[in-house]
């Protein structure tokens, strides 16, 4: 025990009197001597965690293969986009779904490129340590424990990586005719996008965390928001083929800027890109301070489990 | 002849302690409905979708569509009711050792770990999706005969026995490798083919999901029967694959009962 909070608070971090008391020079040292701190414990904390993850790399291929959903669907709008039309029905897509078949093929691979980047599972592995205990050694420590969630999500993505270029390259092997390579700029943009993604993704997700805090059933909570997810975020179904009022309605939540936006900008669709990454700010700037608020109202109530 | 009776009496045993312990936990129904419904509220506006425009999915129509639907959320209510509550503990058993326990208990160790408990809240899951099967077949022009329900009957039953047995060989798998304990998962993620009617999917997939992952015979083949549409070799086929699977699972069992170590050794 050796941080309690009383002790060491005082000392570990000098608070915003000793900034006020400072000249000029003495907050640039602050900041800069908290900058390389924090760059020690981001390294500290992504390099043990990336252990970690090594050690369950089994078990990370097979997460990444469970999200072959996006392949299943394809087979579904493939087949739909080679059907005939529908018995003279005419209209501007009465050869099928209006998506061509190489488009169709690039978007639902990225749409499970940019699942298997954005997915968060802090609500399962915070549950876990919220009921086994570990959480309180966590909340003692002086960073916030959330972090630790960010780092071990980012130290999974890169064990995850191998495995996802080789789902992508079986595919490219079984559809030739769908290979392409993203314009650089499109490229980064996707990268960035998926991100942003995950970020909302994580936040969304930590907010059901935090109400372990409240209740044991969290996660059921969780269960409960991935269907409007699964239907709206473009895994199953490209928003394209949506009508238009469904459309305007998924954009009004999050979860077409969770998938559907990434993808379409990875495939070289056709995407709102400054409208999409201002909604994302927006929705990060939405949900950031509700976790915090959420977190603080949380650890309050905190009295271990078992209390 | 006691050997049945016995298993008969342990089952209701197990079930009512089982019974007992869920109506802890009510809240669980409202979570389980609410997700049924999201669940099968998103399928049927995908169908509602496709068939909008005029197409259809492998030359079904839209009723015939929605009994596959139907047997899949039957199945989904299964799964929620024996397999996952059942079958997602072994792993548990194996990582903690009481699977040692189980080994010496008097009685069929793949029988105690495949039925000790029940969860009650995929029940509705399990009646929504027979009564869509059965509705939407009756509004699909099937005429209810006796051969007709006999040979849907037997093919459900065929089905369940199918998706017991692949998850449970998977879950076997555990025995070897703690740590691949999630293949359950890429199971249930490639299932979800199964909310289409097989016709539906390129000539491949269609394959893949026939000979090596027999999601056909999980909804399709079973809603065929229900339309009285199936013939005798695809009933008969679906029998032997449920039979072939099912003795399957006895034999891997066993086959990773004898590799077992115990945990920590």
């Amino acid at each position: 025990m050796r941080a309690t909070p009383g002790g060491a608070g005082p000392k570990r971090f000098p608070g915003p009197a000793s900034l006020r008391r400072g000249s000029r020079g003495q907050l640039l040292d602050n900041l800069g001597h908290r900058l390389r701190h924090g760059g020690r414990v981001a390294r500290a904390l992504l390099s043990s965690q990336y252990a970690l993850m090594l050690e369950y790399r089994a078990e990370t291929a097979l997460w990444a293969l469970s999200g072959i959903l996006p392949f299943i669907m394809l087979g579904i709008w493939d087949q739909l986009a080679v059907a005939p039309a529908a018995s003279g029905a005419g209209g501007p897509d009465a050869a099928g779904i209006g998506l061509d078949r190489v488009q169709l093929s690039r978007y639902f691979l990225c749409a499970f490129v940019a699942r298997q980047f954005s997915v968060a599972w802090v609500v399962y592995a915070f549950e876990e340590d919220a009921l086994q205990g570990r959480l309180s050694p966590y909340l003692l420590q002086p960073l916030q424990p959330l972090w630790r969630y960010v780092a071990a999500h980012l130290a999974e993505q890169l064990t995850r990586l191998p495995f996802v270029v080789i789902i992508a390259a079986v595919f490219f092997l079984l559809q030739p005719q769908a290979f392409w390579i993203p314009t650089p700029a499109r490229f980064l943009a996707g990268v960035l996008a998926i991100w942003l993604a995950f970020t909302i993704n994580f936040l969304l997700q930590s907010c059901i965390a935090i109400l372990c805090f409240w209740s044991e059933r969290a996660s059921a909570l969780e269960r409960l928001l991935f269907i409007p997810y699964l239907f709206l975020s473009g895994l199953v179904a490209p928003l394209e083929v949506f009508p238009p009022a469904w459309r305007a309605a998924a954009h009004w939540t999050p979860f077409p800027l969770m998938v559907a936006f990434p993808a379409q900008l990875l495939a070289g669709g056709p995407v709102a890109i400054s409208a999409s990454f201002t909604a994302m700010a927006g929705w990060i700037a939405l949900l950031l301070p509700i976790t915090v608020l959420l977190w603080r109202a949380g650890v309050r109530r905190y009295s271990a489990m078992g209390a | 002849m006691a050997g049945p009776l016995r298993y008969w009496r342990t089952l209701k045993r197990f079930w009512g302690s089982a019974l007992a312990s869920q109506m802890e936990y009510q809240i669980n129904l409202l979570i389980e409905v609410l997700a049924m419904v999201g669940n099968l509220g998103g399928s049927l506006l995908l169908l509602w979708l496709i068939y909008g425009r005029g197409q259809s999915l492998g030359g079904w129509s839209l009723e015939a569509a929605l009994v596959v639907l139907g047997i899949y959320t039957l199945l989904d209510g299964v799964s929620s009711t024996l397999l996952r509550p059942n079958l997602g503990a072994i792993v548990t058993h194996v990582q903690q050792g009481t699977l040692d326990f189980v080994l010496l208990k008097p009685i069929d160790s793949q029988f105690w770990l495949s039925s000790r408990t029940i969860s009650p809240w995929g029940l509705p899951e399990i009646a929504t999706g027979l009564v869509l099967a059965i509705g939407a077949a009756l509004h699909a022009g099937a005429r209810p005969g006796v051969a007709t329900i006999l040979g849907g009957a037997l093919m459900l039953a065929s089905s369940v026995v199918i998706l017991y047995s692949l998850w449970f060989v998977l879950a076997t798998t555990s025995i070897w490798f703690v740590k691949t304990w999630n293949v359950t998962e890429v199971l249930r993620a490639a299932l979800s083919a199964g909310r289409y009617p097989i016709s539906a999917f390129p000539a491949g997939l269609r394959t893949l999901f026939t000979v090596v992952l027999p999601v056909a015979f999980l909804t399709t083949v079973p809603a065929e029967a229900i339309l009285g549409r199936s013939s005798g070799s695809w009933l008969l086929l679906s029998l032997a694959v449920a039979t072939g699977s099912l003795l399957f699972s006895c034999w891997f069992w066993r086959l990773a009962l004898r590799d077992y170590t115990s945990a920590s050794s």
